[in-house]
């Protein structure tokens, strides 16, 4: 089959399903038990995003959602879609770890002052592998074309002199290949219906929008936990403050630095999981010394909090930071965040300021 | 039908599974590992040669003027930037001149800075003692640190380093972690003016 027969059909999900499956039956070699991944589709309006590309109408059968805590990305507008085979279900039987079905299909859309700019593609392509790609769009906004593997750099403005860079699919993978699970903002606590009303560039949850209740209700989570409707997951916290923070560093730290990381000897656990998380989690990590020095400080003093001077703390000086040598996260944003590093400031000041 | 093949092709692979596991076992153990002992010999000599023609030891190991001229001093070999050594500020560019670098080989200014080259011993907290394979040869095929981090900066060879086989990227590293560890911490990187 040709690649862009093989993604239309795709939109037809079981076909999809049937087609991987026919893939992994006939390929040659020792791994043939693994599908080897079809080249991806040069445009996007072949990817199956859209039931009608020419007025780039969304398929209906995809499930939109939005993550309760998203990723900072120069304050881009996201758009995030999911597509699921036609009666399959997620297997959710390791909480933090959802496997999903092979064929399963994610798209994140990212605009800059209402002109998009790439849409990002996660294929589930085997049992094991995720393909990762981005599109570029065209000026006149009619379709994207799929970027080089190498990335796209300054593909739009979004600030004097500072430009956004379509990552490579290494940087993709430098973010979603670091933990148990390379899906990101689709999981029981991002999509908890205990939204957090305070989270940082926190989204409003937009008519249609699934969530545990509806994904539950659906049977597209199996086994069904009643639990996740019932006691649904919430990071712990002290204040409304201290849960933002939590759930912000959560995504935008936690990819990296977690304990199943190469990172985990850096001792910041970031990740929180869905049930069981808090302060507790990270709190260790943040009051200890760092391998990293801050530029100009005597060498072997720097610590991830400094509970004397609020703002030498390497977590807040690698936050503002936007040279390449020390910004955190190292890759996929050329500004800082300023609303985050003003909540994680004023919750560190509180929490571990020592006169 | 579909799943027939499916189900057949599992039970090949469960097959060869089966007798590469009965091959094994079949093998005196003691055999085995001196065979094990030898390869492992073998990758470390491979490694040491590899670090010793891609002049690992001209950047990583710092030089001093010894009886034959200026050497590499291999006391300290492969540990990086001395860090007890003090450096004014590095001059700023002149003409074409845009880079200046330290009489040790090891610390380097430029467009990018000042950078200052790693200690590559397996030194735990100041060396490469925590750093696992996947992260060594993350960081030269990428040219992140531990293949997700900052740029790995100039003068580090990545771009021709990164195209190097896994095989001798693998043995390079299981040499650097078979050499003594020296405790040098290196400084981060100074960032250029704004
Ligand atoms: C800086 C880290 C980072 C980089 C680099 C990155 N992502 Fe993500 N991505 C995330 C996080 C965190 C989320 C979830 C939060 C959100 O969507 O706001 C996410 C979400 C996604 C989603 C929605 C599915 C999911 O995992 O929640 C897709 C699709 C996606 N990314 C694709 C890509 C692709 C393709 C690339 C490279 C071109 C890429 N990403 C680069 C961190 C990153
Ligand atoms: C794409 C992966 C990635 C993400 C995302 C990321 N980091 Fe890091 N971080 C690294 C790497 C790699 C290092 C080690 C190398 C270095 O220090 O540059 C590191 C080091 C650090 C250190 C220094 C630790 C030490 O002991 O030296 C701090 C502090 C830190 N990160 C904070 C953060 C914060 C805060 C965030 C989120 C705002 C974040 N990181 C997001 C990859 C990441
Ligand atoms: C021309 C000089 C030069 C040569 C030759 C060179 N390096 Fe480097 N290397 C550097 C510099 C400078 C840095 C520090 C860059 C930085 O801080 O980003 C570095 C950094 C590294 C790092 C990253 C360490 C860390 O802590 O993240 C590794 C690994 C490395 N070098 C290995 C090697 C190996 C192995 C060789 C030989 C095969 C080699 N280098 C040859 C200059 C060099």
């Amino acid at each position: 089959m040709k690649p862009v027969t093989f993604w239309r059909s795709c939109a037809a999900s079981a076909l999809c399903l049937a087609s991987v499956a026919t893939i992994a039956a006939t390929g040659a070699g020792s791994e043939a038990s693994v599908a080897r991944p079809g080249p991806l589709p040069s445009r996007l309006s072949e990817t199956g995003l859209y039931s009608d590309a020419s007025s780039l109408t969304v398929d209906p059968r995809h499930l939109a959602f939005s993550p309760q805590y998203p990723l900072w990305t120069d304050g881009a507008q996201k758009r995030r879609w999911v597509s699921l085979p036609a009666g399959t279900a997620i297997d959710i039987t390791d909480i933090e770890v959802w496997s999903f079905p092979v064929g399963t299909r994610f798209w994140k859309e990212f605009s800059f002052g209402g002109r998009r700019v790439e849409t990002r593609m996660l294929v589930k392509s085997n049992r094991t592998d995720w393909q990762f790609a981005s599109y570029a769009w065209n000026d006149t906004q009619t379709d994207a074309v799929l970027a080089p593997v190498t990335g796209l750099p300054g593909v739009a403005e979004i600030a004097p002199g500072k430009k956004h860079s379509i990552p490579s699919v290494e940087d993709c993978r430098a973010c979603h290949d670091s933990s148990r699970t390379e899906v990101l903002g689709f999981s029981a606590l991002q999509l908890s219906d205990d939204r957090d009303a305070n989270a940082i560039h926190g989204e409003p949850l937009v008519n249609g929008m699934v969530t545990l209740r509806t994904l539950l209700a659906a049977n597209r989570l199996q086994p069904g936990r009643p639990e996740l409707v019932s006691a649904p997951p919430r990071i712990p916290a002290a204040s409304s403050q201290e849960r933002a923070v939590l759930g912000y560093l959560s995504t935008n730290c936690g990819a990296c630095h977690n304990s199943n990381s190469t990172l985990a000897p850096l001792k910041l656990m970031f990740k929180q999981p869905a049930y069981g998380g808090g302060l507790g989690v990270v709190r260790a990590g943040l009051v200890r010394q760092t391998k990293w020095d801050r530029p100009g400080a005597v060498p072997e003093t720097t610590s991830v909090i400094d509970p004397v001077v609020i703002e030498h703390s390497a977590l807040l000086y690698r936050m503002r930071s936007r040279r390449p040598a020390s910004q955190m996260p190292p890759l996929g944003s050329v500004t800082p965040d300023a609303a985050a590093v003003d909540h994680v400031t004023r919750w560190a000041l509180e929490e571990f300021r020592r006169p | 039908m579909t799943q027939r093949i499916s189900t057949m092709l599992l039970t090949t692979t469960a097959l060869a599974l089966v007798t590469t596991m009965v091959g094994r076992a079949d093998a005196p153990p003691q055999t085995s590992s001196k065979a094990s002992e030898a390869a492992d010999a073998a990758q470390v000599k491979r490694g040491q040669y590899l670090v010793k023609i891609m002049a690992c030891n001209d950047c990583h190991t710092p030089w001093i003027v010894g009886a034959n001229g200026p050497e590499p001093d291999m006391t300290r070999m492969l540990s990086g930037h001395p860090a007890q050594m003090t450096l004014p500020p590095a001059p700023g560019p002149t003409g074409p001149w845009v880079m200046h670098f330290a009489g040790t080989n090891t610390a380097w200014a430029g467009p990018w800075g000042v950078s200052f080259t790693a200690n590559l011993t397996p030194d735990k907290d100041s060396g490469l003692g925590e750093w696992t394979e996947d992260m060594f040869v993350a960081t030269i095929r990428t040219g992140r640190h531990q293949g997700k981090g900052r740029v790995v900066l100039p003068p580090m060879p990545i771009g021709q380093y990164k195209n190097a086989t896994d095989e001798d990227l693998k043995a390079i590293f299981r040499y650097l972690q078979s050499i003594p560890a020296i405790r040098n911490k290196v400084p981060t990187p100074l960032e250029p003016e704004e």
